[in-house]
């Protein structure tokens, strides 16, 4: 069906969220009061907000995986044209490798990889 | 006969000679949102009821047995009651991002189905670039969980997303380059020829051990992209309550829950397609009366019998192997899975260009 296939997925994806929201929201009877309004915190009364400083272990990890992300990005037209370039394209791509390693141990030496 | 193929080029064909070409893509249109609609809500009632069953198969219980013969309308009347739950939003969060949330989660895992041939010549979007599409849009998904979790304004629902979002990343680079080794062998990321290259034997054993290697590693990395055990750090039910999703209840709920499931689908699907052969049959060199018979099983039984199997190993998992801790999880990507990806590509490269495949 070609690229309008993506519309319809979209509008179909949409339509069926939308709703079984919509349904739902008609059978059920809405009720508010400030306790039921509160975050969830296993029953006891919510301290402190949520939205803190969090650990900067995770962005870490996300910097690391834009780097390799960018290298697996380079990664598909080779792979699509390594059969018919033959030897050179392994050659070649033990030399992108080899860099890419020499970062990656770069990253461990640095302790990058260790989760604080 | 009644294959797939010939159906929807019987509709095509009936409504190019009763409309004008623009309506008869319009009901088309119609007709295939429809479908997939269908698809999802099957999807998600089958694979709910198969976890539990296989579950309970596991533990040596019964499992749901009491809705519908030997509970198969379980997951059916789960649905109702979700249905009549009241979908909330709680005060503190931020109302935009967590009523968008379950709609762009929805969204990804619907995009996703576009390039899946689920039978032969039964796909709705042969492009030329189906993998590198496939592993674009997947990686939407964690945007999702992330404004899930940022957006309920919940420390349990905040630590889910931001696991989740560490998981994720981190694995999809060893699926991709799980993945790369198969086109490394097709010379082509068109899912059709790649399926078409599979005709004498699947890749899983034409390939020799390299794409063995591969094929575990992407179970490996698609397990823990879809959130599901031993890597559901992000919703750990026993220390997380329920993760990114703790403040959402019903029909949100539901949804969050249903494009999980189709999620679990669509990679095992890909896994199927990329190392079992899609929706060729299992041939054996030149055994002829073998090939026949199996020639004679429809394709779309093949293609779906695979990815269930797929499914099945995955919720074989869940019961099988402890939870991982975040930094082990961590540590099993980028110290084992990395390194071991890239070393077996080079592998896969080497047999491709020798052309010491089968």
């Amino acid at each position: 069906m070609g690229a309008a296939s993506l519309i319809v997925l979209i509008l179909a994806a949409i339509a069926f969220s939308a709703g079984a929201i919509l349904i739902a929201k008609v059978v059920t009877k809405a009720t508010k009061n400030k306790q039921k309004a509160e975050p969830y915190e296993s029953g006891i009364p919510t301290r402190g907000p949520s939205w803190v400083q969090f650990n900067v272990g995770y962005y870490l990890f996300a910097l690391l995986f834009l780097i390799f992300d960018v290298e697996l990005i380079f990664l598909y037209p080779w792979a699509v044209a390594a059969k018919k370039v033959g030897l050179l394209a392994l050659v070649e791509i033990i030399i992108f490798f080899f860099i890419l390693f020499m970062g990656f141990l770069y990253a461990h030496k640095k302790g990058a990889l260790k989760w604080k | 006969m009644w294959s797939l193929s010939n159906i929807a080029a019987n509709i095509d064909q009936w409504l190019n000679a009763n409309m004008s070409p623009t309506w008869a893509l319009i009901v088309e249109m119609v007709i295939a949102g429809v479908a997939v609609i269908g698809l999802f809500a099957a999807l998600g009632l089958v694979l709910v009821i198969m976890e539990r069953k296989v579950s309970a198969w596991i533990q040596i219980r019964l499992g749901p047995n009491r809705v519908g013969p030997k509970g198969m309308l379980q997951s059916l009347a789960d649905t109702l009651k979700l249905l009549v739950k009241e979908g909330m939003t709680p005060g503190g969060a931020d109302k935009l991002l967590f009523n968008v949330a379950p709609f762009v989660a929805m969204i990804v895992a619907m995009l996703l189905l576009a390039p899946i041939a689920f039978a032969k010549d039964f796909q709705l979007w042969d492009l030329n670039i189906g993998v590198l599409y496939i592993s674009a849009v997947s990686s939407i998904s964690v945007i999702s969980i992330l404004m899930a979790g940022w957006a309920s304004n919940n420390k349990y629902s905040l630590l889910g997303a931001m696991r989740s979002g560490a998981q994720i990343v981190s694995y999809e680079l060893s699926a991709g380059l799980a993945v790369l080794a198969i086109v490394v062998l097709t010379g082509s990321l068109r899912i059709s020829d790649i399926i078409q290259a599979q005709e004498n034997g699947w890749w899983l054993f034409k390939g020799h051990i390299p794409v063995i290697i591969a094929f575990i590693i992407f179970i490996i990395a698609v397990t823990a992209e879809t959130n599901r055990a031993p890597f559901d750090l992000a919703e750990a039910e026993s220390e997380l309550t329920a993760g990114f999703h703790t403040e959402y209840s019903g029909m949100k709920f539901a949804l969050f829950f249903l494009a999980e499931y189709v999620n679990v689908f669509i990679v095992c699907a890909i896994g199927a397609t990329l190392f079992l052969g899609g929706w060729m049959p299992f041939h054996i060199g030149n055994w002829h009366a073998f090939n026949g018979v199996m020639d004679w099983i429809p394709s779309s039984v093949w293609f779906f019998g695979k990815t269930f199997f797929l499914i099945f190993v995955i919720m074989w998992f869940r019961w099988t192997f402890p939870r991982l801790r975040i930094d082990q999880l961590l540590n099993l990507e980028w110290k084992y899975l990395l390194p071991i990806s890239m070393f077996n590509l080079l592998l896969v490269t080497l047999i491709a260009i020798m052309g010491w495949h089968f």
